[in-house]
């Protein structure tokens, strides 16, 4: 599903170089759910940039579900991101400005998926986080945790083979945050590939597999007990 | 992504934003309105003089005398002798002085445009009597204070009456109505019926005018007016020593020379309009790049889920045409406002209504929007997806 390797991405700061990522070759297999896990300034949101094709790597390989993304160029990773990715950010990312299904629709539109097609699987992906009651109220009149679940929504109505989660429940109180993580487990066990990124142990551990870094290098990658 | 779509997305952002909106909208509006009004009352004067020359017939030839470099002078008998003389090319000549006037007739008064000629300018501006008579020739050789007055004056002053054989003062002295106009304008104020026609040679007296500036000369026909003209041009250069003092033209140059004013008045036109739209374009410009600004987390968003370039692109210069588009047909309809109820309701001239014009700038506000549209929508296309996430 996944395959990196010796990825480095550096970052020119006037004289120096410095090293977000440090010959970084991570493999993850499909259906799995890996939490990559690392305190502030460790590279871990550089990796996530990587792995959600939002930025290309200085050097090194990228392998995502059999395509080789380091080297192309922007419209291409956007095509990869709208048709491979379902993204989950921590501050949510809804457009304040439209409904639930609207905002759900949104990857569906770039792909040019016709509106009542749409529509359709719009509203079946909100039913399959909970929110089918749910579907054109805007943010402002959602809960923390609904929003985020129509966060979801929106990351897996194209059905993407990986979702990507940056922080899922980093905004959310902890009743919420087991909600959310209890849709990201329910997606998991339907056959989606999760990657969760994190700096919170306990959110790490629901995981099937901790891969820490630090410094901009793979310190630990083991299964989770 | 299809068109339709975007321009959902952009009438949604538009309408969120609807003071806002309408603001950006607004030097567009008034650039295209004024333009249609402009068109509307040039055009009316334009076609109002036109339709007066071409009135006149093609064997018509006016004399405009300036005096220019020359202190001698021409009368009127010696211009009417000197047309007896060649009546096979010259069938009438009438000689034009006018003036704006106070008439008064009882307790009533009123300002009108008082015409001093002669018998021939019935003929020759096709200005004839529904009762009484015209100015005859005996009128002039013995300078009588007789008038013919036009429906408007009648109605105003004699109303009720009738005005022939009435008292009526012009300027403080009493001529005596011998004349009533056909009525060719509805009876209007100032229109070609608020008019009163004296004896020329009582006109230069009532207005110390020593010297008639124009006359008008009917050719014999269409054929003669050729040698008529070059015979009047011979005769009044060699009267007056030099041929910079009058001008001797037909109906088909008049229009000519109208033809080269209006073209200026519309390239005036056209530069005052140019102006507004690029202020009007700039502003938009301005209100997009503040738009591309706040909604960077937008547009972060769009973009991580799969926007490409040409989508963001495509989005922010719909947008921009669809302000500029909506302000085009505002604009539009407050031209035909202010056409119909101000130029229309002050009667200044009659407006003509241009469809090519409001099709024109209609069209140019679109252009508008796009060149305007376009920098701003590149800058929001380019944005990076990481640094437009994260900013707040």
């Amino acid at each position: 599903m996944i395959q990196i390797t010796n990825m480095c991405k550096i970052y020119e700061m006037g004289e120096n170089s410095v090293y977000a990522l440090n010959n970084v070759s991570l493999h993850i297999a499909k259906h799995e759910f890996v939490a990559i896990v690392g305190p502030s300034g460790s590279g871990k949101s550089t990796l996530m940039n990587m792995l959600g094709c939002l930025d290309v790597p200085t050097s090194g390989s990228y392998y995502l579900d059999g395509h080789e993304v380091s080297k192309l160029s922007d419209n291409q990773l956007a095509e990869i991101r709208n048709n491979k990715i379902g993204f989950i950010f921590q501050g949510f990312n809804l457009l304040k400005k439209l409904t639930a299904v609207e905002n759900v629709e949104l990857p569906l539109i770039y792909q040019g998926v016709g509106h009542k097609e749409r529509v359709r699987k719009s509203i079946e992906a909100l039913e399959l986080v909970g929110l089918g009651d749910r579907t054109h109220h805007t943010p402002n009149e959602l809960s923390g945790g609904q929003q985020q679940r129509v966060a979801i929504a929106r990351a897996l109505v194209s059905n993407p083979p990986l979702i990507l989660a940056d922080e899922p429940t980093g905004n959310l109180d902890s009743k919420s945050g087991a909600d959310v993580m209890g849709t990201l487990h329910q997606l998991h066990e339907n056959g989606n590939t999760i990657v969760l990124i994190t700096h919170d142990n306990n959110v790490a551990a629901q995981a099937g597999r901790i891969v820490r870094i630090q410094d901009g290098m793979i310190t630990e990658d083991k299964e989770a007990v | 992504m299809g068109f339709f779509q975007a321009y959902k997305m952009a009438l949604k952002s538009i309408a969120g934003n609807k003071v806002r909106s309408f603001l950006t909208m607004l030097g567009v509006i008034i650039g295209v309105g004024s333009v249609i009004t402009a068109v509307a009352f040039a055009q009316g004067s334009t076609k109002s003089i036109t339709d007066s020359i071409e009135g006149l017939g093609s064997n018509i030839i006016t004399i405009n005398i300036t005096g220019r470099g020359s202190n001698r002078n021409i009368t009127y008998e010696e211009l009417k002798t000197f047309a007896e003389e060649n009546s096979g090319d010259i069938s009438m000549i009438a000689p034009i002085v006018n003036g704006n006037m106070t008439l008064k007739a009882g307790s009533k008064s009123r300002d009108t445009t008082v015409i001093g000629s002669n018998e021939d300018y019935e003929y020759i501006r096709n200005r004839h009597v529904q009762s009484g008579r015209f100015i005859l020739s005996f009128d002039n050789d013995y300078k009588l204070k007789t008038a013919v007055i036009g429906s408007a004056v009648a109605n105003d002053l004699f109303e009720g009456q009738n005005p022939i054989g009435q008292q009526i003062k012009i300027n403080g002295q009493i001529f005596k109505v011998v004349g009533l106009l056909q009525e060719i304008d509805g009876g209007q104020d100032s229109s070609d019926d608020d008019q009163v026609i004296i004896p020329v040679t009582v006109a230069q007296r009532l207005g110390r005018n020593a010297r008639i500036s124009n006359f008008t000369v009917q050719a014999a026909d269409s054929a003669t007016v050729d040698p008529a003209m070059a015979k009047l041009t011979a005769y009044l250069t060699d009267k007056f020593g030099n041929s910079n003092a009058f001008s001797v033209r037909n109906q088909a140059q008049m229009l000519s020379t109208l033809n080269s004013i209006t073209d200026t008045l519309m390239i005036v036109l056209g530069g005052i309009a140019a102006i507004s739209l690029i202020v009007g374009g700039i502003g938009i410009m301005n209100i997009m790049l503040v738009s591309v600004t706040e909604r960077t987390r937008e547009i972060g968003i769009r973009k991580a889920i799969g926007a490409k370039r040409k989508n963001i692109m495509v989005q922010f210069l719909i947008e921009a045409v669809m302000i500029t588009g909506i302000g085009g047909v505002l604009g539009i309809l407050i031209g035909l406002f202010c056409i119909r109820f101000i130029i229309g309701g002050l009667k200044i001239t009659t407006p003509v209504y241009s469809p090519f014009w409001m099709m024109l700038s209609f069209g140019i506000s679109l252009g508008v929007g796009i060149i305007f549209g376009l920098f701003p929508a590149y800058k929001a296309a380019r944005l990076n997806p990481i640094e437009a996430l994260r900013f707040e």
